[in-house]
């Protein structure tokens, strides 16, 4: 790789295949240097395995696939040197206390062990963990664990790192804790490369993004140009009593907005005016039971390329 | 020191994870070293001792040894083989599965081999380490009559890989644990009993010698008896050392593989 080149990681017609069932379906894209670039679909999407090709701990079965600039068939070793990884599940080392499952960790990157303390109480600082340095793993929070996952992830300061899923399974306020420490990683000008299906983890935390779905990607953009393209401004949510009610009232709110989409416990109309469509609803005599308007955001997106939410 | 520590890692990637498993071990090691005594103290004063002692008041020797200095070298192989055993399956299980302590290590510039390897590493020299021990006491109560003993300590960490090796690729293949118990019961009880471990394999019935002859142990246990009694031809030496050399590379061979299918599908 020239070491300027901006782009980092280059998939072309990316595929994998377990036995006959296949997990990634000829997948085009690229991440660019400094960038944070997202995955975003639901469960079996093809997100991690995605991701696991890039990390070097799975072989592609057909396409192409370059990673900073090398190939991950032969340089695999040579590629994973250079990145971070925060894997889905924790998979810290509970015999370990917080320092050490740092030290260890860097030891496996081949660093010299007073370098590798040197950086491990850096990261202790980054990631607010100071103060549990010898304690052991086990009864650390799940946001306190996955900050110290990040902070691993970090040890051999990393050109990539691949965050898989970083905040499933926190409580609000540990997601923020967390996204604001991804944040300054960003400014940081790392590059960060992330899978998650959470809209709102998407919309934040992502430049750019490509939607995938059933192992394939359907859209990809930054996320102000996929609700520009795939979605209006605004969007009125209906509730009805009961399905009957909201069978009957889709006919009518057709006319409505630019777009009627019925999902299983609401209607959605897609509209530039959504204050405006919500006073035409009520005076056209539809009655549901709460109307809420709001701006469009990527799960809109997914909900019109896929006909699906995307916790469905 | 770090000297030695930083050319290892360079040169051998695979005593990166090895190191892993020695800060694991650092907080235990003292009820390591004392199990690692009061095992082998109990085995010989029990078995040793106390049935060598009505042994030899019916019979005299064993193969022309006391029986103490018979059964010593068994037990010494016999307990590397159990404890190779041991930490060939729940641990490897533990990485696989439960913590993924192995695929943390998989993501890193280190293969699936050389964790692989590391583990071993790792096995190795802890029984090493159990094997140097075994020898003070039983040297101190009088059981290894020759300074070739010294060598049996390698022959007895030799004789537990040429186990580790295959059984470690086997549980890496494994999705759950649920066969390990049965392993235990029906492999290493049986080979710890009857491989010529406390008494001859000549006394078995002749088909079962032969099946005797074919386990790891009993080449283990024939190999270290040679060595604490001095009495070790060469081309018995090589005929052991290349069984458990044998069992040591096949077992590698289906490791790294059963090691890449698990952690890098």
């Amino acid at each position: 790789m020239m070491p300027d080149d901006p782009v980092l990681v280059r998939a072309k017609a990316l595929t994998k295949r377990f036995g006959d069932y296949v997990a990634v379906d000829g997948v085009d894209f690229q991440v660019r240097r400094g960038e944070v670039f997202g995955f975003l679909g639901p469960n079996g999407a093809g997100k991690t395995t995605t991701m696991r090709m890039i990390a070097c701990v799975s072989p592609f079965s057909d396409g192409e696939l370059s990673v900073l600039g090398r190939d991950p068939r032969t340089q695999g070793g040579e590629i994973r040197a250079r990145l971070g990884v925060v894997p889905q599940e924790d998979n810290l080392d509970t015999e370990l206390t917080v320092f050490d499952n740092l030290l260890i960790y860097g030891r496996y990157f081949g660093m010299p062990v007073a370098e590798v303390r040197r950086r491990a109480e850096e990261l202790l600082a980054f990631a607010r963990l100071e103060d549990r340095k010898d304690s052991r793993v086990d009864p650390l929070s799940g946001g306190m664990k996955r900050r110290l996952i990040i902070a691993r992830s970090l040890i051999n300061d990393p050109e990539m790192v691949l965050l898989d899923e970083p905040t499933t399974g926190l409580d609000p306020q540990a997601r923020h804790m967390l996204w604001e420490r991804l944040y300054r990683l960003k400014r940081e000008g790392v590059t960060l490369v992330l899978t998650t299906h959470y809209m709102d983890e998407a919309e934040q935390l992502c430049d750019r993004l490509v939607i995938m779905d059933g192992g394939q990607i359907v859209a990809e953009g930054s996320p102000r140009e996929l609700i520009e393209r795939y979605a209006t401004r605004e969007v009125v949510e209906l509730r009805f009593p009961t399905p009957e009610d909201q069978e009957a009232a889709v006919p009518r709110l057709a006319a409505m907005g630019e777009r009627v989409e019925p999902v299983a416990d609401r209607v959605l109309v897609y509209t530039a005016d959504g204050d405006g469509t919500a006073a035409r609803v009520h005076a056209d005599g539809v009655h549901p039971d709460s109307v809420l308007v709001r701006r469009s955001s990527l799960e809109d997106v997914f909900l019109h390329l896929t006909g699906r939410t995307l916790d469905e | 020191m770090s000297d030695i520590t930083g050319g290892l890692s360079r040169n051998l990637p695979a005593t990166r994870y090895t190191e892993r498993e020695v800060r694991i071990w650092r907080h235990f090691w003292h009820t390591a070293a004392l199990t690692g005594v009061l095992v082998p103290l109990l085995f010989l004063g029990a078995i040793g001792l106390g049935l060598g002692g009505l042994v030899e008041q019916n019979q005299g020797k064993v193969a022309g040894f006391d029986y103490l200095v018979f059964v010593a070298p068994g037990i010494l192989a016999a307990t590397a083989l159990q404890a190779a055993a041991g930490d060939s399956l729940w641990p490897v299980m533990a990485g696989t599965k439960w913590t993924k302590a192995y695929h943390a290590a998989a993501a890193t510039p280190l293969s699936p081999a050389n964790v692989y390897r590391g583990y071993l590493t790792w096995i190795g020299a802890r029984m090493m380490l159990n094997a140097t021990l075994f020898m003070v006491v039983a040297t101190v109560l009088g059981a290894v009559p020759s300074f070739w003993g010294v060598l049996a300590i390698p022959a007895a960490a030799l004789g537990g890989l040429a186990f580790a090796a295959p059984l470690c690729a086997y549980s890496a293949s494994q999705d759950s644990d649920l066969s390990f118990p049965v392993i235990m019961r029906v492999a290493v009880m049986p080979m710890f009993l009857f491989s010529g471990t406390f008494f001859p394999v000549d006394q078995l019935p002749s088909g079962l010698q032969v099946v005797a002859r074919f386990t790891p142990l009993y080449h283990a246990v024939e190999l270290c008896r040679g060595c604490t009694t001095g009495t070790l031809g060469l081309s018995a030496a090589a005929v052991h050392i290349g069984f458990l050399g044998a069992c040591v590379a096949v077992g590698s061979w289906f490791g790294v593989r059963t090691f890449a299918a698990k952690l890098a599908p």
